[in-house]
């Protein structure tokens, strides 16, 4: 008997009636449901988008996905899910999905950077890429390749990734599109607990009763969570407080008791605004037991740069050099002169950025110079210099500034500061994110239930993958690093490395790679889960050079976008339920899922293209001595002592890193994975011709619970503990550290972090290791007569001035931009754009603008307008009356929309620790197209 | 002239022409009958801005066609004998194209009949008349609570973002999840008085069929009797200056009959 859809929804609604009534039905009606049910699988996930990371479950028939719906037994959703979670079933199923590799062919099919794109195997895929990797290999060397990794890798893939370049290829040159979304959040958590990711986690939402939204427009970018505010809000309206900080009215501030609009930049003046008010006015309100016992202060230089290229560099126009000279050298601004008086400038005074190239660098100050530092941040200094609209009066800004402080220092209140972009992608993005752990250690509203800075997290995976696996330039996992002798040693010992494989150089980050290719320096690009040409400021330069300079870019995606536009090689990818996976959320939330469909076309997982790629390569290639800029000495041979390993020269990198004794103790099949499908581990029903043009027959391993259970010894005993594989596939999600099989809710918290139980100092212990022996100084610098002091178990409280973006408006220039998201476009659009639906609700991203600067520029309501910058200049419709409501002097452009290729306009002036590029705050001048 | 505009322009005049002219009506009509079984039931469709009452409208409406012809957005159509909608007269179907609201109003000066009507969208602003596209009445957007996934709990609001009269026209209404017990529903609310019907939120909508439809006011809203005013409104007695004189239409023969009518009463 076949049902339609109608009938199977009306037998349905009739047997439930019929059963609560006790009724029996005829036996044909009775069976449909049942049927209908066996038809599909349902079975558990996780959101493809955001660093929430809402459980779901999967629907698939037929080999298809036909249907999600919210994961009921999640805790962070409970069932629920927002517009762009609604269509996850849709995703993987847009027209133009990429099914099989697309390579520029000349009219002889040989590859020519002129060439347009025709398919081609994935033999003469991997053929070419073999060829231009040991082509710039030998003309460069490690750094002459690159990888553009991902937040939105899975843990997996990331892995993967990393172990190739920086086990295998040697090379530090892979930085994820993460880099200019989370690096100032990761800068401040080590340069000030040591140890990267919150201390809190969502319950704290539950649990406070104040939430300031500080740059994060958490309504639309993180939906659920905003469902969890307003909840919390309804829950007590009266006590329950919600303030939203913003450059901009967005819908946030609909449930906002308080919206403060302030000047682009100046949240670093606001945050010791708060600071003074509690050590000036209100000094009752430290809490001094947690301050003297768990923390010490400390500072460092403000003559750091913007971490942009010098003007001279050829590359540059003189438009472009109008900011670019801020690298050297600065006039200060009025407000500057107030507020690094400190260290002896004035107003109109050049600072010289002396310090560039030691942004990073802090040390221990006294707390009477701390007072003394913020001493200048008055109500009216910080009014005067903050208040970012023009048609707000200061006495009624003032008191909402007076508000904000009050409600931090209240005694009775706990608070929560959530932030993301605002704070993150700024050019002291790792000083403000300090800036919010000042206030809350000042106030010891830190690392408790319901009190905390709790830095939100954009990516699915930023959290779980670029930063625990730690697919950085400068990252190995669990928070080690590059530099660190001890590190690579254990990172050796892990992966079976001869001593002296790694290389201990930084590698390039996100802009350095961009800029390398520009100059030549990297030759060789592969782009994995990333949209690296459309989602980087200043792309005008990226683009052009993709195009022209003698190399070779690579790019792995689902979708085309602008990357693949300027790409020589397209690689199909199989999408995030075409493959077994794990993502890692912003509450340190570890999620797995199973691989659920077969991929579509000849797309292949990207775990199964790193690993093809290792088989072309062997010690020989790649371990002998090797030239890295500026490491002195180079890398050594170490091809010699590869026999005490098991291995000899011409052993292939894949049986050294993927396909080694341990990788293959992990059999498949795997009781985890019954009934479930696994393309690396056994192929599938496609039969796709693989790398060596053979039929595709699988490794015959467990490869993805290889990868995971090898990546977690990183961590085990270093307070990134992780559970088994397998336990992962039985939950939903641990919170890490994982010990003793219980999640963890709040770190450095002795009652719920083991590892702060274990350091045995009091209630606290901030045990993270990095960066803890450090000079002691004063307000101007560093004391060298003095010895360095070690801060075990202790956080650090930074004083952070005041100081102005590199580029502000001007009479040219006179509008500040910012860019970020909506909440029915997921990042580039290469997935939400070619979801009908979504499509239709947001076409096209607007240019966001007060109606009377429209008005006053002869434009209105739905004009076309072009944004141009120093940089470049796109068109866009403008918007007087939209979701977000600029105040006069601001305009707002999405920049999902590839047509509307915002990324042209914007500046890559970045944070000089974090390298985070600043995507809010560039000048430009808007007019009619 | 661009190649883009002439083609438009030459399209637009095409309408234009097969509308115009004296026999059309009669044509029109003949035509009418032939597509009435293909039309699928009754089109909903909207008329422009300042379109004065239906009844109204269709008399005075001169099917000449140019307020489609300046449309920015080609959300305007001209009725075809497939729409259930006199032949030739403008109208609009949101979910296709929306009207995104001008501000300078484009399709209603350049009306020949006062069929769209420019007082009606105009407001005295420092002494003078300016146009107010918010004033206008084209329709009114229903929400269906049961297709409509924020009533589900689903983070949408979509329609909500896409309202250009964003908070007055459709505003948030806020209900804790008791299901989840730690989630909030985020339910959108249509303001009929402020709702001006230009169907943006239709076309925003993500279900397959949308959940929000925007209908002509006549269609969507109810009407109360102005024998009942809201005690709590002062404004809502204005409603009984529309009201018509209540006329003494008694009837006493009526009375009289029945009272002489008693014979029923007694019966068993």
């Amino acid at each position: 008997m076949s049902l339609s859809r109608r009938d199977f929804i009306k037998s349905s609604a009739v047997a439930s009636v019929a059963a609560a009534i006790g009724m029996s039905l005829p036996k044909s009606l009775k069976a449909s449901p049942t049927v209908a049910e066996e038809k599909w699988r349902w079975d558990k996930s996780v959101c493809r988008f955001c660093g929430t990371g809402c459980g779901i479950m999967i629907a698939t028939k037929n080999d298809r996905i036909v249907a999600v719906k919210g994961d009921p037994a999640a805790p962070v959703n409970r069932g629920l899910n927002c517009i762009k979670g609604y269509f996850n079933a849709k995703i993987m199923y847009g027209e133009d999905r990429l099914k099989t590799p697309l390579m520029r062919l000349d009219t002889e099919g040989n590859f020519s950077k002129s060439g347009k794109f025709k398919p081609v195997s994935w033999k003469k895929a991997f053929d070419e890429m073999e060829l231009q990797i040991k082509k710039s290999f030998k003309e460069l060397g490690p750094t002459g390749i690159g990888i553009f990794g991902s937040g939105q890798y899975t843990v997996q893939e990331g892995y993967a990734a990393v172990k190739l370049m920086k086990a295998g290829f040697r090379s530090n040159n892979i930085d994820p599109n993460a880099r200019h979304c989370m690096a100032s959040a990761v800068a401040g958590f080590i340069q000030t607990y040591g140890i990267d990711e919150p201390a809190g986690c969502y319950d704290d939402i539950e649990l406070t009763d104040t939430i300031i939204s500080w740059g994060a427009n958490m309504s639309e970018m993180h939906p659920i969570l905003w469902s969890r505010v307003t909840d919390r809000k309804l829950t007590n309206p009266d006590k329950v407080k919600v303030v939203n900080m913003s450059t901009y009215t967005n819908r946030t501030s609909d449930l906002a008791d308080t919206e403060i609009i302030f000047r682009p930049q100046t949240d670093l003046a606001l945050w010791n605004y708060i600071a003074r008010e509690i050590v000036y006015n209100n000094p009752k309100s430290i809490d001094w037991e947690f301050v003297k016992k768990y923390t010490i202060f400390a500072t460092g230089f403000a003559d750091i740069g913007y971490g942009m290229r010098t003007p001279e560099h050829e590359k540059f126009t003189e438009k472009e050099r109008e900011t670019v000279k801020h690298q050297v050298s600065k006039k200060l601004s009025k407000a500057e002169g107030v507020s690094l008086a400190y260290l002896g400038y004035k107003e109109g005074d050049t600072m010289e950025m002396k310090n560039a190239k030691a942004a990073g660098k802090h040390w221990a100050i006294s707390f009477e110079e701390f007072k003394k530092a913020l001493d200048p941040y008055t109500l009216d200094y910080v009014a005067e210099v903050s208040k970012g609209d023009p048609d707000e009066s200061i006495e009624d800004y003032k008191v909402k500034l007076q508000e904000l402080a009050n409600l931090y220092i209240d005694k009775s209140r706990k608070v929560v500061s959530f932030w993301t972009m605002g704070m993150n992608q700024h050019t002291r993005g790792t000083w403000v994110n300090e800036q919010a752990y000042m206030v809350h250690f000042l106030l010891g509203k830190q690392a408790k239930p319901g009190n905390g800075a709790f830095s939100l997290t954009g990516q699915p995976s930023a959290c779980g993958t670029a930063r625990e696996v730690g697919t950085f330039a400068h990252r190995l996992p669990a928070d080690m690093v590059v530099k660190n002798p001890k590190h690579r040693a254990i990172s050796e010992k892990i992966w079976k490395l001869p001593e002296g494989t790694l290389n201990p150089k930084v590698g390039a980050h996100v802009m350095k790679i961009h800029r390398d290719v520009e100059d030549g320096k990297i030759k060789f690009i592969w782009v994995q889960v990333n949209n690296p040409y459309q989602n980087t400021a200043n792309a005008n330069h990226w683009i052009r050079s993709a195009r022209k300079a003698d190399n070779f870019i690579v790019v792995s995606d689902g979708y085309p976008g602008i990357s693949a536009k300027v790409a020589d090689l397209v690689l199909p990818s199989a999408m995030i339920y075409e493959k077994w996976g794990a993502y890692g959320n912003a509450e340190r939330r570890t999620q797995h899922w199973k691989q659920q469909v077969t991929p579509v076309g000849d797309s292949m997982p990207d775990v199964w293209q790193i690993v093809e790629l290792s088989k072309r390569f062997k010690i020989r290639d790649v371990w002998g001595a090797q030239d890295i800029p500026g490491l002195e000495g180079g890398l050594p041979d170490v091809t010699t002592k590869v026999a005490d390993l098991g291995y000899n020269p011409n052993t292939t990198l894949y049986d050294v890193l993927f396909a080694n004794k341990e990788a293959k103790s992990y059999s498949w099949p795997d009781p985890i994975g019954d009934g479930f499908a696994n393309t690396e581990a056994e192929a599938d029903k496609r039969k796709v011709e693989g790398e060596d043009g053979q039929v595709w027959k699988g490794y015959g391993f467990f490869i993805q619970k290889y990868l995971w259970e090898e990546y977690r010894k990183f961590g085990e005993g270093h307070a990134h503990d992780y559970a088994d594989f397998d336990t992962y596939h039985k939950v939903r999600g641990l919170k890490w550290p994982v010990v003793d099989g219980k999640e963890t809710q709040w770190r450095f918290n002795s009652k719920y972090d083991p590892y702060a139980k274990k350091a045995g100092v009091g209630d606290f212990a901030f045990y993270g290791k990095a960066l803890k022996e450090i000079p002691q100084g004063t307000l101007t610098g560093p004391d060298a007569s003095k010895d360095k002091i070690k801060l075990p178990n202790k956080a650090k409280i930074f004083f952070r001035p005041f100081m102005d973006s590199p580029e502000v408006p001007s009479k040219e220039y006179p509008f500040w931009l910012s860019t970020g998201r909506v909440l029915e476009h997921w990042h580039s659009g290469t997935m939400t754009m070619r979801v009908p639906e979504l499509y239709r609700a947001v076409p096209e991203a607007l240019c966001y603008m007060h109606a009377k600067d429209a008005e006053t520029n002869g434009m209105k309501q739905g004009d076309l307008v072009w944004i141009e910058s120093r940089r470049g200049k796109v068109k866009a419709h403008i918007d007087t009356r939209g979701r977000n409501r600029v105040p006069r002097g601001l305009v707002y452009v999405p920049w999902f929309d590839e047509k509307v290729f915002i990324n042209k306009v914007c500046l890559d002036a970045t944070c000089p620790i974090s390298k985070q590029t600043d995507f809010k705050k560039a000048a430009v001048k808007v007019y009619k197209a | 002239m661009s190649e883009e505009e002439k083609n438009t322009t030459s399209r637009r005049d095409a309408i234009r022409t097969m509308f115009q002219g004296a026999g059309y009506v009669a044509l029109g009509g003949l035509m009418w009958g032939g597509y009435l079984e293909e039309s699928k039931g009754a089109e909903l469709a909207l008329r422009p801005p300042g379109a004065i009452s239906e009844d109204k409208f269709i008399k005075a409406c001169i099917k000449c066609g140019v307020c489609v012809e300046v449309c920015p957005y080609d959300t305007l159509k001209l009725a075809t004998p497939a729409e259930d909608l006199v032949v030739g007269t403008p109208y609009f179907k949101p979910r296709d194209i929306p009207c995104y609201m001008c501000t300078d109003i484009p399709c209603v000066p350049v009306c020949p009949t006062g069929a769209l009507d420019i007082k009606s969208l105009s407001i005295i602003k420092e002494e003078k008349s300016i146009l107010d596209i918010n004033k206008s009445k084209m329709g009114l957007a229903v929400v269906n609570k049961e297709t409509c996934i924020a009533f589900w709990g689903v983070q949408c609001d979509a329609c909500y973002r896409a309202c250009p009269l964003m908070d007055e026209a459709i505003s948030i209404e806020y209900e804790k999840n008791e299901r989840t017990g730690k989630h909030a529903f985020l339910k959108p609310v249509v303001h009929a008085d402020v709702c001006t019907g230009c169907g943006l939120c239709e076309h925003a909508c993500v279900t397959d069929v949308p959940a929000i439809k925007t209908l002509p006011i006549a269609i969507a809203m109810g009407e109360v009797g102005a024998h009942y005013i809201k005690g709590w409104d002062k404004d809502d007695e204005q409603r009984l200056n529309n009201s018509e004189d209540v006329e003494d239409n008694g009837d006493s023969e009526s009375a009289i009959d029945y009272l002489n009518d008693a014979d029923d009463l007694f019966n068993d």
